[in-house]
Formats: C-alpha cells, sequence, structure tokens
C-alpha cells in the first residue's frame, strides 16, 4: 500500500514542480517527474504478490505470475515521453536563444 | 472481392507513409511535398466519403490489426460516430493542404510543414478509428505532439512562448488520460473498449469509474480547451501559422477532446446524470466566458481562438444535454463549426498574407481590395454568428430547442444571449477589417493566390450548403447514424463484438 502512496506523492512532486516552478528547465523536469510516477503506477498495477515472471516453461507449472502487458504499454510510454521531452528541450533552447533567460515571469509577451 | 473493412487501416496509414515520403524526398525535389501532399490529402477525402456509403451498405465495419482478434489484438472500429467524424477531419485537412500550397512559401522549409501536418493528420485519423484503449493514447500522442511542434513553427519569440505553455499543458492532459487508462486497464483487466464496456457493465460502477470519469473529464477538458482548462488555447491557436490555426482550432480540438469525450463517456463509460450536468455546466461557462473574453479582442486570430472556446461549450452543451435532438445539434455544429472556424482563420491567414497584419485597428476597407477573401469571410461569420440561411443557424436552432425540450431553460437562456454576443463581435470585426474606406499604405495590397481562393470559396460553399445535411434523406446517412451510436450508449459493446465475430 505504501508504494502507492508513494507514487501518488511523486505525481504530485511532478505536477507542484510544473506549477510552482519558474524556470523552464524545472518545469520540464516537472513533467519528466509526474510521467514516471505514471509510468510507475502501470507497473504496480501489473506486479503480483509472490507472483513470477511469465514465461511458459515445460517443467515450470503457472500459478501466479505477473502481467506483462502492462510492461508493454510502459515502453510505449516511455518513448512517446522521450519525444515529449524531447520537443520540449529543443523548445527551451530556442527561447533561451530568443530571451537570454529561462525565467518565465520574463516570458511574457503574449497576455490578454 | 476485398472486404470492405480493408479500407480502415488506410485512414492511418496514408497519411503516415506521406509524411515519410515527403520527409526522405522533400528536400531534395522541389515540388513534391506539394503534390504528393495534396494528392494524399484528396485521396483521404474521397476514402472518408466512400466510407459513408460503406456504412450505409455494411453497418458497422471492424478491422483486426495483423489478425489478430480483438480483445486480445488492437481493433478498428468504423461506425456512424467515426465515419462522422473521419469526413470532418478529411474534408477540411484537403482544404487546408490546398491552401497551403500558397501560404507556406513564405516560410523556408515546406517539406517539414508537410511531415508535420500529416503526422498530426495520421493522429487524429488514428484516434477516431482506433477501437483500443491504449492504441487510443499512442495516436492521441502523435497528433498532439506534431501539433506542438507545429505551434512552434515560425521560432518567433511568440510563437516559442505558446508552444512551450501549449506543449507542458498538453503533456499534462495525457498524463492524466494515462492514468485513466491505467485505473480502467487495472479493473476491467482489458484494453479494447468495446470489451472494455462490457466489463464495466459486468461489473458495475463504483468510486474507480468516478475517479476515471474525473481524471478523463481533466485530460480531455485541457484538450478540448473547456473553460477551467482552456489557457493554452487563446495564446497556442494565433500563434500557429494560419493553415495550422485552421486545422488546431477546426478539428484538432475536436477530434481529441470532444470526440474523444463522447466516446468514452456514452459509449464505455456510460452517461449518468452526474456526468451530464458536469458537461451542461462546463459547456456553458465556455460558451460565456469564452464569447466575454472574445469581445474585446483586437488581434483577428485571438478573437477567433476565444471565439472557439466560446462554440466549443456550444457542442458541449449540446451534447452533454444527452437527449436525441441534443446530441443532433451537438455533433452538427461540431462539423459546422470545424467548416466555418477553419474558414475564418484562413481568411485571418488571406489577410495577414496580403497585409502583414493581425490588428483590426490597422485595417479596414479590404473588400474593396480582397474581393474573395472578403466575400468568404463574411460567410462564415454570417454563419457563426447563426444567420440563417448559413449552416450555423440550423445547428445553434437545434441545440436551444433541445436545452427548452429538456426543461433546461437557463442553458437555452445563455446560448440565445451569448449567440446575439457573437454576431455582436463579428459584426464588429468584419467592420473594421472589410468595410469603410481603404486606410492609407494598404492601397497597393493584391487578393491572395489561386489555390488559396480555390480552399476558401470551397469552405464558403459548405458553410452555404450546410444546412442541406438536415433535409430528410440526407440526414439518416450522415448525421443520425453519428447520434446513434452515442444514443446506443454501452450497447457499442455488444454492437462492435458482434462485428468482429
Amino acid at each position: 500500500m505504501a508504494v502507492y502512496l508513494l507514487c501518488l506523492v511523486l505525481f504530485s512532486l511532478g505536477l507542484y514542480c510544473i506549477l510552482r516552478k519558474r524556470n523552464i528547465i524545472k518545469i520540464i523536469v516537472g513533467v519528466i517527474i509526474a510521467e514516471y510516477a505514471v509510468n510507475l503506477f502501470f507497473i504496480l498495477v501489473a506486479y503480483r504478490m509472490k507472483g513470477r515472471s511469465p514465461i511458459l516453461s515445460p517443467d515450470a507449472e503457472i500459478l501466479n505470475m505477473v502481467d506483462p502487458l502492462p510492461h508493454a504499454l510502459v515502453l510505449t510510454a516511455i518513448v512517446i515521453g522521450l519525444a515529449t521531452t524531447a520537443l520540449l528541450v529543443a523548445i527551451a533552447m530556442r527561447i533561451y536563444e530568443k530571451y537570454g533567460t529561462f525565467d518565465i515571469t520574463k516570458i511574457r509577451e503574449l497576455r490578454g | 472481392m476485398i472486404a470492405a473493412s480493408n479500407i480502415i487501416p488506410l485512414f492511418v496509414a496514408l497519411p503516415l507513409a506521406a509524411a515519410f515520403l515527403i520527409s526522405l524526398l522533400g528536400k531534395r525535389i522541389k515540388r513534391l511535398p506539394d503534390a504528393l501532399g495534396v494528392l494524399v490529402a484528396l485521396i483521404l477525402c474521397g476514402l472518408s466519403l466512400l466510407s459513408v456509403r460503406l456504412h450505409n451498405i455494411h453497418g458497422i465495419l471492424t478491422y483486426s490489426a495483423g489478425a489478430w482478434k480483438p480483445p486480445i489484438g488492437i481493433g478498428m472500429v468504423l461506425d456512424g460516430l467515426s465515419v462522422f467524424m473521419l469526413v470532418t477531419v478529411n474534408l477540411v485537412a484537403f482544404c487546408v493542404v490546398v491552401y497551403s500550397v500558397n501560404y507556406m512559401e513564405k516560410f523556408t522549409a515546406k517539406w517539414k510543414f508537410y511531415t508535420l501536418f500529416f503526422l498530426m493528420l495520421g493522429g487524429m485519423n488514428g484516434v477516431i478509428i482506433t477501437g483500443d484503449m491504449f492504441n487510443f493514447f499512442v495516436f492521441l500522442e502523435i497528433a498532439a505532439v506534431a501539433s506542438y511542434a507545429l505551434v512552434a513553427f515560425g521560432t518567433e519569440r511568440q510563437e516559442l512562448e505558446a508552444a512551450f505553455k501549449y506543449a507542458v499543458m498538453g503533456t499534462v492532459g495525457s498524463l492524466f488520460i494515462l492514468l485513466g487508462i491505467a485505473f480502467l486497464y487495472s479493473y476491467t483487466s482489458t484494453l479494447n473498449m468495446a470489451d472494455m464496456s462490457s466489463v464495466l457493465a459486468q461489473k458495475g460502477t463504483g468510486n474507480i469509474t468516478l475517479m476515471v470519469s474525473v481524471l478523463f473529464l481533466m485530460g480531455f477538458g485541457l484538450k478540448a480547451a473547456l473553460v477551467p482548462f482552456h489557457a493554452w488555447l487563446p495564446d497556442a491557436h494565433p500563434s500557429a501559422p494560419a493553415p495550422i490555426s485552421a486545422m488546431l482550432s477546426g478539428v484538432l480540438i475536436k477530434s481529441l477532446g470532444i470526440y474523444a469525450l463522447c466516446r468514452i463517456f456514452y459509449n464505455v463509460i456510460g452517461m449518468s446524470p452526474a456526468i451530464s450536468s458536469i458537461l451542461l455546466f462546463l459547456g456553458t461557462l465556455s460558451m460565456v466566458v469564452g464569447g466575454l473574453l472574445a469581445i474585446g479582442q483586437w488581434d483577428f486570430k485571438r478573437l477567433l481562438a476565444y471565439s472557439s472556446i466560446s462554440q466549443i461549450g456550444y457542442i458541449i452543451l449540446g451534447l452533454g444535454l444527452a437527449t436525441p435532438l441534443g446530441i443532433l445539434g451537438g455533433l452538427f455544429h461540431l462539423f459546422n463549426h470545424s467548416v466555418f472556424k477553419s474558414l475564418l482563420f484562413l481568411n485571418s491567414g488571406a489577410v495577414e498574407y496580403a497585409t502583414g497584419t493581425r490588428d483590426l485597428q490597422k485595417m479596414g476597407g479590404l473588400a474593396k481590395r480582397m474581393p474573395v477573401t472578403a466575400t468568404t469571410a463574411m460567410t462564415a461569420s454570417m454563419s457563426i454568428a447563426g444567420i440563417p440561411p448559413f449552416n450555423g443557424f440550423w445547428s445553434k436552432l437545434l441545440i436551444i430547442i433541445a436545452a427548452v425540450q429538456a426543461g433546461r431553460y437557463g442553458y437555452a437562456f445563455w446560448a440565445v444571449l451569448i449567440s446575439i454576443l457573437t454576431l455582436a463581435m463579428y459584426v464588429r470585426a468584419m467592420k473594421y477589417a472589410f468595410l469603410g474606406s481603404l486606410r492609407e499604405g494598404l492601397s497597393r495590397i493584391k487578393e491572395v493566390p489561386l489555390f488559396m481562393k480555390l480552399s476558401m470559396g470551397a469552405l464558403a460553399l459548405i458553410c452555404l450548403a450546410g444546412g442541406l445535411l438536415l433535409i430528410p434523406g440526407i440526414n439518416e446517412t450522415f448525421l443520425q447514424g453519428a447520434r446513434d451510436v452515442l444514443l446506443e450508449g454501452t450497447e457499442y459493446a455488444a454492437t462492435v463484438l458482434k462485428g468482429i465475430k
């Protein structure tokens, strides 16, 4: 149970980071933390108490195995996360070139 | 004889193949991106119209990717709602591609634009036809990531700022959706939407579906820019190049936001009175707040962006009523809004192309110099303001009648009021931009090139003829098919699973 709560704490930490931090890089790190918390949650969904790895072999009898599907899903989610992060960092670099700062309170041309 | 269901994967495969080929060869062969882009968009548009016909003959069609039967494999489903959305998306996409042939000349890397554009289109088509929950998420992210990059396409100060804001908020929205999918999977042990729906019906709904509903409402609310989650839209949509603004406001927020909301709340989880009243409230709030914020804008594209929020509110209001007429009105308004809002964004792009400004105060009297742009913009404005006989009038009328029939007089009152406000804001915008005497310094401007005129003209014709979709005979084939899918609710599971067998 504690591990689920820690997973929630990690997600909330990521969200806090996105909402409260002023530095663009820290916001990106917040996005990554939240993303990994969700991935961790997916892995926890697959976990079974005292489960074994889901490999079929002739001598072993399968009684209690972990769910292999979420592992495949998490791999996909990680790749998607990589694409998003790469794009965010690329935009952040361009922003630094144009504005000369990472502080979002100084990057405010759009309003109203 | 090729089975009719083989048409389904083409909607994803064609745009992805086009994106691949353009990125591979587009840099070397100068005219290839334009030619291939227009060709593929035309084929997709034709295929989507063909799918209307196929759906009428065969009913619901399913396709199993790699011949793995759902619920094990990934299933793709073509039902009335998917057909409706496919036509909307691919029709607008075709007009936008034709427009981009001329408009994107001023940007250096046209092939990059087309690559991202077709990735986004492939993602949207995928979202619409997939029948698998995780596959749905993957397509949603393909479309979303491509759209973040497209908003930043100009790589100027404002574009980058808007794109960063949009990308961060969009990613957070996607995370909520992914979390919701994780909860649903752990509860139902399946990813196929139809299977999920039947498992949910057996197990009954409890706290976990409530939790999932809230997560999806936040996630898809962010994608659809409903009012508490709308902050990214007025920055992102005006900053993108005009064809992309048209795609984003016209179809992206609808296929990733509204379509997804409908599909999941009506067909998978099942509509409950609580969700219905939340949708009604959020819809009306978006309608009012978007309308009030739009009226003070002097930036043409920013005005259109706020107006998008307001019109999204109408659609959600219609769909939230959950009565047959309300759903019909909501879906019809979705189609109409796609057409006239993309037309208006293309018009604003044409004005910017000719005069170099988006500020309404610096325009004036453009109707004399740009007759086609002015006429089409007038048509679109009258449609969006709800003047008969244009299409916007009929859909707003249906939504308001449905609200009155359902006894929701308060919501109907707001819908009428905001409709008047919309009329006021578009009359003002048209007056400043196109009427009056020509301003000094604008005497040398010319009408936009041929392809831009063609695309705007085509969309204006659809605005004018859109009302015909309600005529008996046409109505049954297109709009009612989509409405019936939503009306049958969680019966969807049985229909799809029967189609697979």
